[in-house]
C-alpha cells in the first residue's frame, strides 16, 4: 500500500464485514510516532483464527476473509521498527462485549515509514459504501484534533442517506478544513 | 469553517429530492473494494464515479456502491455496471482518469466503452 489511509481502508472494511456498527479509527501522532487504532463491536474471532491472520501463509479458504489486509499493515509498522497488535472477542463467546481491535505503531522518522496519505478520501469512502454504519474519527495531533462523527451526522440528516453526494461532499470539505487546521497550514 | 449545523440546511434541501430518486435507479455501478483492488487505486476510482455521475446529473438514474473482491485480483481495479436487461460489464485496471469517459459514453450515453473492458485488456 502506498499509503497507511490504505491500510486503514482495508482494516475498517473488514469491520464492516463482521457487521460493526460502530468503528472507530483513532490515530494519535507526534512528533516522532504515528499510532492508528481501529477499533470495533462487529462479530470478533476466535483465539484460533486470530492466531491465523498475522500470518499470511496460513490463511485457509474459511478464513480467506481475513486475507493479506493484516499481515501488510503489521509489515508496514514494523518495517519502521515500530509494532503492531490485535486482540478480539468472539460473539459467541462475549456476547455482550464483542469487537477486536488493531493497533498498529509506527516511527515516523524511520526511512521505511509509509506517509499516512489521504484520510480525508478514506473516510468519504467508508460513509459512501457504507452508509448505514457508523465511524468515529479522531486524528490527535501536537495537542489538535481533526474529528468526524457519523452518529452527529446522522442525527442532523434526520434520515437522509449519508451517502447521498451533498452530504459526502460536506464531509470532504469538513474534513479537508480540520486537517488543514491540525498541521496548521 | 464548516460545521455541522451545514448539514441541516442539506437535509432542508434534499427532503423532496429523495423522495423523487427512489426507485429510479436502473443503473448500479459496483467498485471492487477488497484489499486487492485498494492496493492498486480502487478509491480514487470510487471517489471518481460518485463525483462524475453526480456532474452528468445522472443521480437519479445511477447507483455507485462497493463490493469485496471480485476473484480476478490480477485485473483489480475493477469496476462492473449492472443494467436492467442487458449483460453485466466488467471494466478492468481502472483509473481515476478512465471514469470520466465510461460515464459520458456508456453510463450516459448507452455505448459500452469496449477498449477498457476485461475481455479485451486480457
Amino acid at each position: 500500500m502506498k499509503e497507511l489511509s490504505l491500510n486503514i481502508l482495508d482494516i475498517t472494511e473488514n469491520s464492516v464485514k463482521a457487521g460493526a456498527t460502530l468503528t472507530s479509527i483513532i490515530i494519535d501522532e507526534t512528533a516522532d510516532q504515528l499510532t492508528i487504532t481501529i477499533t470495533d463491536d462487529g462479530c470478533g474471532m476466535s483465539e484460533e483464527i486470530l492466531k491465523g491472520v498475522e500470518d499470511p501463509f496460513y490463511t485457509t479458504r474459511t478464513t480467506r476473509k481475513v486475507g493479506l489486509g493484516i499481515p501488510l499493515l503489521k509489515m508496514a509498522a514494523e518495517m519502521t521498527s515500530g509494532n503492531f497488535k490485535i486482540s478480539s472477542k468472539s460473539k459467541e463467546q462475549y456476547p455482550n462485549s464483542h469487537g477486536t481491535v488493531v493497533k498498529a505503531v509506527f516511527n515516523k522518522n524511520h526511512l521505511d515509514f509509509t506517509p499516512l496519505g489521504d484520510v480525508t478520501a478514506t473516510l468519504t469512502t467508508l460513509i459512501q459504501g457504507h452508509p448505514d454504519t457508523d465511524f468515529l474519527f479522531v486524528h490527535n495531533f501536537d495537542g489538535r484534533q481533526a474529528e468526524l462523527d457519523t452518529r452527529q451526522m446522522r442525527e442532523m440528516l434526520d434520515g437522509i442517506p449519508l451517502n447521498s453526494y451533498e452530504v459526502i461532499k460536506w464531509a470532504e470539505e469538513y474534513l479537508n478544513e480540520q486537517y488543514q487546521s491540525l498541521y496548521d497550514i | 469553517m464548516k460545521s455541522l449545523a451545514e448539514l441541516q440546511a442539506i437535509k432542508e434541501k434534499m427532503k423532496g429530492k429523495v423522495a423523487l430518486r427512489e426507485g429510479s435507479n436502473d443503473i448500479r455501478v459496483v467498485v471492487g473494494m477488497a484489499t486487492c483492488g485498494i492496493a492498486v487505486g480502487a478509491r480514487p476510482v470510487l471517489n471518481k464515479f460518485v463525483e462524475e455521475v453526480d456532474k452528468a446529473g445522472l443521480a437519479g438514474r445511477v447507483v455507485v456502491s462497493q463490493t469485496g473482491c471480485i476473484g480476478v485480483c490480477q485485473y483489480e481495479p475493477i469496476v462492473e455496471v449492472y443494467e436492467a436487461g442487458k449483460e453485466k460489464v466488467t471494466y478492468a485496471k481502472m483509473t481515476a482518469d478512465k471514469v470520466e469517459k465510461i460515464v459520458e459514453e456508456h453510463l450516459k450515453g448507452g455505448k459500452v466503452v469496449s477498449e477498457y473492458v476485461l475481455a479485451d485488456i486480457k
